[in-house]
């Protein structure tokens, strides 16, 4: 198992390489360039442009570039007023140290942009995804025990809307009826705010707090509700019909023990690989809540970023976003050794 | 007597042969159990009708384009159905001209992802060994990124550059975008597909024929392996609509003043509190569409299974 641990973490290295050059040409082969939307309102003189690109160290060539991307220039010499002589040494440290530059538009390090963010995004994304598993499992566990049975045909039909509803559009509709037509009988202020994570004027609320994750929660949890729950479904129906169910049941075991004990068990083993291949989703769906509910976090952030072409911020917030997924995809297949012990990778 | 003993035989063995024919039995099976889904013949009956809608859009005696101020913001009515837009245009024709937009991105994008998933697929699959290993890590780390994310980078970046091919965020762009982005699930369907049909025995016996690899490739193994790829490539249909719709949604898909029904949401959004029906109809448009789509995916899935019990054919 350890050899086995640290093989798949060897492999996610390349992976993570692979990655950051694809998303490095991505923003220099772009037309225009990095600079692009570096204070674009005016177009530099081309003398001011050849001294901003010399600054910036734009003139070197592509792959000096993206090693100094990656691991700063603090041990080379470089042109940092741009006239053209190269006389000190750089100052940036690069993102394997966690230097991601600055933001265009703020003049802030990328880091403290993202960190403020991401801990936000991340607070509403355990909610949901808390609320998904508390509805979806229940669900997906029913329908298949009762397969057919009315429960089973009304969650599949559900289950089949919740699919085909743009997460935009519920947003949007949500606010229309709880905040634009149904009202608060005592005050007869909207049901529920449209947005933010707290009201202004009051501190910490608990209620208040709720109250403004009702929303949001219910726009991010529909779709994955209804994915999870099918997908659960599925997986206790394969499961089911297996033989060791069949023992279960022949040694008499409560039919309650037969299917949480062993059916669920093995049937969630799948959910954690699909999981994990759902987290970039899952983050990047962030953006549309975040943007309906003006919820103050990363998807908000990478919007504004990608608005204002700020390229630094959003390299910064991509391999971010790529990091989760290789980590929660290498998760995933270590998980799957320990649950499934009839997997052996040697 | 002996005679007619022949004749008997040779009718029951033509009789019993003629629905073994490999190309009558693939296409009529699927049919018939398709049919037999009630969800697929809904679906179907209503992407059909609004295709047929969305073609007919040249009928409406409205403009999508040209505004007519007086009549701005008019709630739904006999002569404006669906109500009218901030500039006075029809909102039923805009969402049919939208409809036209979104159909098409969605169409290309089947396309693209068929045109490069296929090949990187079959390729993978059936050489394995280095090439495989190659071309599976680079779909692995197409799918580690955050998609939507590199979609808004992408077609950011495009609407703001004048190149001959990407110009302004027409169709053709963001399908390409769009497309370019979600090949993988199609080449991983197929790569499975060909490791397991390339040791079948039929694979073997073309090639002792002496069959090169291309033609064992596409006239041997691809017939076989088409029925995930349709499922698969109807399913990415409605995705590509989403994917569109939303990226239109965000302002950077599909440019206005053409519609499509993303950016219509898009302007919808200002005015939404007051004037709900523009933010109503067009999601409706992209509901309907996506769930038809995905039932009729359902019905080709349980259609192409040869495993599943015909009884349970018809579970919605």
């Amino acid at each position: 198992m350890g050899r086995y641990i640290a093989r798949r973490i060897l492999q996610a290295i390349p992976m993570l390489f692979i990655l950051s050059i694809l998303l490095f040409a991505l923003v220099n082969v772009a037309p225009g360039g990095p600079l692009a939307g570096h204070g674009r309102t005016r177009r530099p003189k081309p003398e001011k442009a050849e001294q901003l690109k010399r600054q910036f160290g734009l003139d070197q060539p592509l792959p000096v570039q993206y090693v100094v991307w990656l691991v700063g220039n603090d041990w080379m010499m470089v042109d940092a007023d741009g006239d053209g002589v190269k006389e000190s040494h750089g100052e940036r440290r690069g993102i394997l140290r966690g230097d991601f530059g600055f933001s265009f538009k703020t003049r802030q390090p990328v880091v403290e942009e993202i960190g403020v963010r991401l801990g936000r995004t991340v607070y509403l994304m355990t909610i949901t995804l808390i609320v998904v598993a508390i509805i979806a499992i229940p669900i997906g566990i029913l329908s298949a025990i009762k397969q057919y049975s009315f429960f089973d045909i009304t969650a599949t039909t559900l289950s089949f809307m919740g699919q085909a509803i743009p997460e935009f559009w519920l947003g949007m509709i949500l606010i229309l009826v709880f905040y634009a037509w149904l009202q608060n009988p005592v005050t007869g202020e909207p049901l529920l705010p449209a947005g933010g994570m707290q009201s202004m004027d009051e501190g910490f609320s608990l209620v208040d707090r709720i109250q403004h994750l009702i929303l949001p929660v219910t726009m991010g949890a529909v779709g994955w509700v209804a994915w999870y729950s099918r997908f659960l479904r599925a997986g206790m129906l394969d499961v089911i019909h297996q033989d060791y169910i069949r023992t279960a049941r022949a040694k008499g075991l409560a039919e309650r023990l037969v299917m949480l004990r062993h059916a669920l068990k093995n049937a969630l083993i799948p959910l954690v690989t699909i999981f994990a291949l759902d987290i970039p989703y899952i983050f990047a769906g962030s953006i549309y809540v975040e943007l309906i509910f003006s919820w103050p976090g990363m998807g908000r952030l990478y919007y504004t970023a990608a608005e204002n072409r700020d390229y630094p911020l959003l390299m910064g917030i991509l391999i971010i976003g790529a990091l989760f997924t290789v980590t929660a995809n290498l998760l995933a297949d270590i998980a799957y050794g320990f649950l499934d012990p009839r997997i052996r990778y040697d | 007597m002996d005679q007619t003993h022949d004749e008997l035989d040779t009718s029951t063995v033509t009789q019993f042969e003629a629905p073994m024919r490999e190309h009558e039995t693939m296409v009529s099976m699927v049919w018939n159990r398709f049919r037999r889904h009630p969800g697929a013949i809904a679906g179907s009956i209503v992407l059909g009708t609004i295709v047929l809608a969305v073609l007919l859009a040249p009928l409406s005696p409205y403009d999508p384009i040209a505004s007519d101020l007086p009549n701005r913001l008019q709630p739904p009515s006999l002569e404006h159905p669906f109500g009218t837009d901030a500039l006075g245009r029809d909102v039923l024709t805009r969402c049919l001209y939208g409809g036209r937009v979104s159909l098409s991105v969605g169409f290309m994008v089947v396309i693209i992802t068929l045109v490069i998933g296929v090949p990187v697929g079959a390729i993978s699959g059936y050489f394995g060994g280095l090439i495989d290993g190659i071309l599976m890590r680079i779909t692995d780390a197409a799918l580690a990124l955050p998609s939507l994310m590199v979609l808004i980078l992408l077609s950011a970046i495009l609407r703001e550059v004048e190149l001959p091919f990407f110009e302004r965020n027409s169709v053709l762009t963001i399908a390409i975008v769009i497309g370019v982005l979600s090949w993988m699930t199609v080449a991983r369907l197929v790569r499975a597909s060909y490791l397991t049909i390339r040791e079948m025995e039929f694979v073997t016996a073309a090639h002792c024929v002496g069959a090169s690899n291309r033609r064992i490739m596409i006239r041997h193994i691809l017939p076989s392996a088409v029925g995930p790829i349709i499922v698969e490539a109807t399913l990415e249909m409605g995705w590509a609509i989403m994917e569109e719709a939303g990226l239109s949604f965000l302002g950077f898909g599909i440019q206005p003043p053409t519609p499509s029904w993303g950016n219509l949401l898009n302007s919808a959004w200002e005015h939404m509190i007051k004037h709900p029906w523009l933010a109503i109809f067009p999601g409706l448009m992209i509901f309907f569409t996506i769930i038809s789509i995905n039932y009729i995916g359902d019905g080709l899935r349980d259609a192409f299974d040869p495993h599943k019990v015909l009884k349970q054919v018809g579970e919605v």
